[in-house]
């Protein structure tokens, strides 16, 4: 069963602006799913859509077979969201936030008081349920949401920048938990500016640029794309100038770390030969983390080359058909507006 | 779960997390009301009442004691839904709301009953403390008790409708001192308005708190300056209509929905 299903998605704001032009989108029951893209790109929109924060413009969105229009009710049973900003009252308690929100989903007290102290304890905050929310550190305010949002048992946790504005330490943690849930059945869909986490964490992801999807396909095959990897070097001894080798990009970090830009096809013995024939001893290698990065900025420039119809895949191409159909569904929109 | 004990557990939920609002705040919610209450039977009730004499055969204190408590009910009724709601939104936890299953309606329920609760518990207090200048009697329960029901849901709702469409902290402190206080001064509460011009007395009916004040005090004092029947019709009809400006401005999501 799908857990999500999106069919030309339309958003287009009061002042005339199409933040989603007719987006399609299908997340497998059970899935990672990443939704990436730039600030603006939409998925804001999109989440805020599926949780019924913001009203769509037209199309339709399913959550494990429940529309969102016809069957509300249903729908947002299945939905826990973690939003990108705080959003409970400073003046509660954690304990009365978590329990309170799960009796807005109809979980008796006596349930959600119990369930309450299973997941603040596992997100180590049972030992602040009593004190004013505002009193927490901002870690422990987006464990807070975390907990609020599993309360009434979600099959779907949406998770929009969990992890903005945290220290490296509490964001594997909260990784670590996060994919507890995952293993445990639950279904995720997680936006996020940090891309090795996408990477790292998602089997399956989403590109969304300017109100439309230009890439939905595993992250695997997503990053087969990439033709070219990274190595970062660190050397024996100091270089004054990049080594020169016609089939390999380098560039000098600093005197005593070379980073290499290799084709793919390339056999990395001959990279190695030759760098060695040129006086340039290698203590240790590791590969450059930001692949995705890498990829996701090429996918968004091919995109704005071709004026939004590239794609970067044969699922991509899907996605251009319906956001030609979902232009002219937005001019159809402001049309029935003006 | 059936659909019906979920909504009951939700609207449980929103009415106790109201509650626990105003009381977690007493200080701010209901001690105030008891103070300013005490201000006006000691000045109008004590030390210029005595002078004014008797209105329409009770002694100034008894005669204005029901408008007090009538008045501090609209305003805490009122305030409580305005404040809350409006502080759900500028705080972004109305949103934990908008996610969540709960129909539109049971979200008013949840507000206008939390309203009700400041606005007859500030009621009771203020009625405790007019006990120590005055004695009152109730002329009729039923009357007494409809009429303070009815009018705290009715200024909860108009408190609601506020808050939808407040942008800032200003928004909700504009109505009560330009609209709700001239109205609720103007609405009998310290005069009977027989005593007003013919031209005023006419002009003073179309303000609907004189309504409210006047069945609250023929249930208290069995005495009204409009027909109670005529204070039930207009309370109803300002509550039906009321309601229903609510329900469309939440179905269509002013002030809470991009």
């Amino acid at each position: 069963m799908n857990a999500l299903e999106i069919r030309g998605l339309t958003k287009v704001y009061a002042g005339g602006v199409a933040a989603l032009k007719g987006i399609d989108l299908t997340v497998r029951e059970g899935e990672f799913f990443a939704l990436l893209g730039p600030n603006g790109a939409g998925k804001s929109t999109t989440i805020g859509i599926i949780t019924s924060l913001t009203s769509k413009t037209a199309g339709s969105v399913r959550v494990f077979g429940d529309d969102i229009d016809r069957n509300f009710e249903a729908a947002k049973r299945h939905i826990g969201l973690v939003p990108q900003e705080i959003n409970f009252s400073q003046f509660e308690t954690p304990l009365d936030i978590v329990v309170n929100q799960a009796g807005f989903y109809g979980v008796p007290r006596r349930i959600a008081l119990d369930r309450a102290e299973e997941y603040l304890t596992r997100l180590s905050l049972w030992d602040k349920r009593n004190v004013p929310s505002r009193a927490l550190s901002g870690g422990m305010k987006r464990r807070l949401m975390i907990a609020r949002a599993l309360l009434h048992e979600p099959r779907l946790l949406i998770l929009d920048e969990p992890t903005a504005g945290v220290d490296i330490e509490l964001r594997r943690s909260t990784w670590e938990f996060i994919t507890e849930v995952n293993k445990a059945g639950r279904t995720i869909i997680l936006t996020t500016h940090y891309l090795e986490e996408a990477e790292s964490l998602c089997r399956d992801v989403a590109i969304i640029d300017k109100g439309k999807i230009i890439a939905n396909t595993s992250m695997r095959a997503l990053l087969e794309q990439l033709n070219v990897e990274s190595f970062i070097l660190d050397l024996a001894r100091p270089l004054a100038a990049a080594p020169n080798i016609p089939y390999v990009k380098c560039q000098l970090n600093d005197p005593l770390c070379l980073e290499i830009r290799v084709d793919k096809t390339q056999n990395l013995n001959d990279v190695f030969d030759s760098l060695t024939g040129q006086g340039v001893e290698i203590m240790s290698l590791r590969n450059k983390s930001n692949r995705l990065e890498e990829l996701f900025l090429r996918i968004l420039e091919e995109g704005s080359q071709a004026g939004g119809s590239a794609t970067a895949n044969a699922a991509a191409e899907a996605s251009a058909k319906a956001a030609a159909q979902a232009e002219s569904a937005v001019d159809s929109a402001k049309e029935a507006a003006s | 779960m059936n659909r019906l004990l979920r909504n009951r557990v939700a609207f449980e939920t929103l009415l106790r997390k109201e509650i626990r609002r105003f009381t977690r705040i007493w200080v701010q919610t209901l001690l105030p009301p008891a103070v300013t209450m005490t201000l006006y039977f000691v000045i109008f009730g004590n030390l210029i009442g005595s002078r004014v004499g008797e209105m329409g055969g009770y002694s100034y204190m008894q005669y204005i004691a029901p408008g007090i408590i009538m008045m501090s009910v609209i305003n805490n009724a009122y305030a409580n839904v305005v404040s809350s709601f409006f502080g759900a939104k500028f705080q972004h936890h109305i949103e934990e709301l908008l996610v969540a299953p709960i129909p539109n309606v049971l979200i008013l329920a949840g507000y206008v009953a939390g309203g009700m609760a400041r606005g007859l518990l500030v009621g009771i207090i203020v009625t405790g403390v007019a006990l120590f200048f005055t004695r009152l009697s109730v002329a009729s329960v039923w009357v007494t008790l409809s009429t303070v029901v009815l009018t705290s849901t009715l200024f909860s709702l108009g408190g609601f409708i506020n808050a939808v469409f407040a942008k800032k902290f200003d928004d909700i402190s504009i109505v009560p001192t330009f609209i709700l206080t001239p109205l609720t001064y103007l609405g009998g509460v310290f005069y009977s308005i027989d005593l007003l011009p013919k031209f005023w007395q006419t002009v003073s009916l179309a303000n609907p708190v004189l309504y409210m004040v006047n069945a609250f005090r023929f249930g208290i004092l069995g005495e009204s300056d409009v027909p109670i029947g005529v204070s039930y019709l207009v309370i109803c009809g300002f509550i039906v209509l009321l309601t229903a400006i609510s329900l469309t401005l939440l179905n269509r999501g002013t002030g809470i929905r991009s």
